[in-house]
């Protein structure tokens, strides 16, 4: 369980996160979605301190995370990033083996580890000893989820994960990824443009604008009741863009959506 | 070229030293330092710019300041540690900006993620950010490399070894086999140890670790045989040779090996030459004990070192007594013998214009001096002596020229110059056609050749002091004239023309 309370970020005189309060349950998959500079990215880097915030707590499982240093921290958290960052240096193997390798896990334990997380995220094993350069940007995200998932974190973040993919591979990275995400029983909180995406993998969806959360709740809840016309506007789009595809297809004008 | 070659193995050996130990210290400088400014973001700018400034003073004068910089601190000021210093600092911008430009030019995404999977700040710049930055800082090293080994052959001139002997006595003895000799054998050397870490870098980016494997066994060897043969002479226990110190011209390599040459055959003790000595290092050297005898002429050390300059019509044996006096008292030097001539500074004109102007001393150049021009050597226009010339003729030339002693004959020849500070002893003057001018003012003193012996050796090894006196008065001028006559006109190697003057002085007095 991930416990934010009056999470405040202030660059100078600037509000990018403005005491933000959300409760994320232990299994849940918590969306934050919201036009750029909205405050989504730097309230999730929040979680694990890759931002310290200025004020306001995150406890995980009731713990407070500044309670440790924030390397451990992390590496108690599986980070997926919008850019990937795989290591070009390192080989496939190497970069999902970095985290157990920063705790200190023995070798005969982090072998069969890679072997397996390449599976989890269908990925040949044989990759494991070829570099970064080689893959397909699909391939190098779904080693990303695998480097993230790598030390068993119960929390992962994830910022924009599938943002720069097609969406054949965005489609069927997500399908893995729902999957991960229940077999694991995994806390996550995920970061998106994509509304679609957020429909479909989220349990909950938090709406940012400027800084503040405007609106807390299940898909459903926030597609019947919107709390104003910027959430509706936001959450009704793949709707929208449906009812376009739809026209184009039986050559019917578009209906606004009521 | 043969007698040249001969001394390859020692020359490339000390040059490899100088580079090889230089470079370690460049990069062992500047990694950390280079480090540290990408830490601490104010430093970037004046690290940098130190630097860079020390990159833009002109290399000779960098190493030429080590000498009295290492003086004050009465460290070994001549030789190997004053080269190596010019040298680290000379090495120490390129890998310095290449560490610096290849930390910073990290994607940031990289540096976030490092942070993100949970490594320390150090495990961040051990695990990514150095092994990113490597083909860089690589990169950097081979700037430096090819820099050094260039810049190490100035070594010679500070008392270091290097290739660049071949170079500086090639020059000032125009033997240019010798010159194209040290200058080829940098290059390749340069172009070796360049492919070397050329071979390096591209394994560290290609991943082949087979070739990384065999570049740095090479790389290790090197520093190994470099490490070896600095550390041999230490350890072998063996009495240090006599070492015998030489200034840049050829009447100076001609006597260095005399010196050494006698030395052995008398004594048995073995010796080394350090040679191509600025005139005054060679002095602070003997002073200082880091070389045990060379030649130098009374007239200088009355000038220079006593700063009599100004006294006018002093006698030959007077200045001699006095000198030897004061190198004993205040220096603890020896004057072991005088060789028997003069080597005076003259003013020395084409013998046309002599006999056309009507010109047999100095004084009869005053009415011409607005007209003519004056070549001098490095030093002439800023000693003493000259100042002295100047003010008691009231000598005002229509230009001053600075040029290599080894040149200035020839440029009075060919009308480049008309008048020069020439040595007496030259034989240059009578085979380029000129004429020296009587110092009709007495104003320069006069110039003895003299052995000086430093207050180590008189102490150490009084053999060797006693076999130097017996040299006293066995080179009259017209020897030494013939003698320089051999190595600048006719390409004679220095040492041959010596050691062919020792079998001929054995020879007379055995009858």
């Amino acid at each position: 369980m991930i416990q934010v309370k009056n999470l405040t970020k202030l660059y100078g005189s600037d509000i990018a996160v403005n005491a933000l309060t959300l409760t994320v349950e232990t299994g849940e998959r918590v969306i934050l979605v919201g036009s750029s500079g909205s405050g989504k990215t730097t309230t999730l880097k929040m979680i694990n301190r890759l931002i310290e915030p200025t004020s306001g707590s995150v406890s995980l499982d009731g713990v407070d995370t500044s309670s440790l240093p924030a390397h451990e921290l992390r590496r108690q958290i599986g980070y997926v990033f919008q850019q990937v960052g795989l290591f070009p240096h390192m080989t496939i193997g190497e970069n999902i083996a970095v985290t157990p390798t920063l705790l200190g896990w023995s070798p005969d334990r982090i072998i069969p580890r890679v072997d397996e997380l390449l599976e989890l995220v269908e990925l040949d094993p044989g990759m494991r000893s070829r570099y970064s350069n080689e893959l397909s940007g699909g391939q190098q995200q779904r080693v990303g989820v695998a480097r993230a998932l790598a030390a068993g974190p119960r929390v992962m973040l994830l910022d924009e994960p599938f943002g720069s993919l097609d969406p054949l591979t965005r489609q069927r990275l997500q399908k893995s990824f729902l999957s991960i995400c229940t077999g694991l029983n995994l806390t996550t909180v995920f970061v998106t443009h994509d509304m679609t995406e957020a429909l479909v993998l989220g349990n909950r969806i938090g709406v940012m604008r400027d800084g503040e959360l405007l609106q807390f709740g299940t898909p459903y809840e926030l597609l019947s009741q919107p709390k104003d016309e910027y959430v509706y506007e936001l959450m009704s789009t793949p709707q929208r863009q449906a009812a376009l595809v739809n026209s184009l297809v039986t050559g019917k004008p578009t209906e606004p959506v009521s | 070229m043969s007698e040249q070659l001969h001394f390859l193995p020692e020359y490339l050996t000390a040059h490899l030293q100088l580079t090889l130990l230089a470079l370690l210290f460049s990069t062992i400088i500047s990694i950390p330092l280079g480090i540290v400014a990408t830490r601490v973001t104010w430093l970037e700018p004046p690290v940098l710019a130190i630097a860079g400034v020390i990159q833009t003073i002109p290399s000779l004068a960098l190493l030429a300041v080590m000498v009295p910089v290492l003086a004050a601190f009465d460290l070994q000021s001549i030789g190997f540690l004053p080269a190596i210093i010019g040298l680290t600092l000379y090495g120490v911008f390129p890998v310095l900006r290449n560490t610096v430009t290849g930390i910073k030019g990290i994607d940031l995404a990289l540096k976030e993620a490092s942070r993100g999977v949970g490594m320390t700040a150090f495990q961040q710049l051990t695990m990514v950010e150095l092994p990113l930055a490597m083909p860089f800082i690589v990169s950097g090293i081979r700037t430096a490399t090819v820099w050094v080994v260039g810049i190490a052959t100035l070594s010679t001139p500070i008392g270091a070894t290097s290739l660049g002997n071949y170079i500086f006595s090639g020059l000032q003895t125009r033997n240019y086999t010798s010159v194209l000799i040290g200058c080829v054998a940098a290059a390749i050397l340069a172009l070796f140890l360049d492919s070397l870490v050329r071979a390096i870098e591209v394994a560290i980016i290609r991943r082949r670790r087979g070739q990384l494997a065999i570049a740095l066994v090479i790389v290790v060897m090197l520093y190994g045989y470099a490490g070896f043969t600095l550390a041999a002479p230490m350890i072998d226990g063996r009495q240090r040779p006599v070492i015998v110190g030489s200034k840049t011209f050829t009447e100076q390599y001609i006597l260095s090996s005399v010196i050494s040459l006698w030395i052995e055959h008398e004594t048995g003790r073995s010796t080394s030459l350090v040679q191509s000595l600025g005139s005054i290092v060679a002095f602070d050297a003997l002073a200082a004990g880091e070389i045990d005898v060379y030649v130098d002429y009374s007239g200088t050390l009355w000038a220079n070192e006593m700063g009599r300059a100004h006294e006018k019509h002093v006698e030959r044996v007077e200045v001699l007594d006095e000198v030897s006096q004061y190198l004993e008292k205040k220096h603890g030097i020896t004057l072991a013998a005088t060789l028997g001539f003069e080597n005076a500074y003259a003013l020395a004109v084409r013998a046309v214009d002599a006999e056309r102007l009507d010109l047999h001393n100095v004084s009869d150049l005053i009415t011409h001096a607005t007209r003519f021009v004056i070549g001098g050597d490095y030093e002439f226009f800023a000693r003493p002596e000259w100042l002295e010339v100047q003010e008691t003729y009231g000598l005002r030339f229509r230009e001053q020229r600075t040029m290599d002693s080894a040149l200035m004959y020839q440029a009075a020849a060919t009308h480049a110059v008309d008048v020069i500070s020439a040595f007496s002893s030259d034989g240059r003057i009578v085979a380029y056609g000129l004429q020296v001018l009587k110092d009709d003012r007495n104003v320069l003193p006069p110039y003895d050749a003299v052995i000086l012996v430093s207050a180590r050796l008189v102490n150490d090894d009084p053999a060797v002091v006693e076999a130097l006196t017996r040299l006293d008065g066995v080179i009259d001028v017209e020897r030494m004239r013939a003698m320089n006559l051999r190595v600048d006109r006719y390409g004679q190697a220095p040492s041959t023309v010596a050691s062919e003057f020792i079998e001929e002085l054995l020879t007379t007095w055995s009858r």
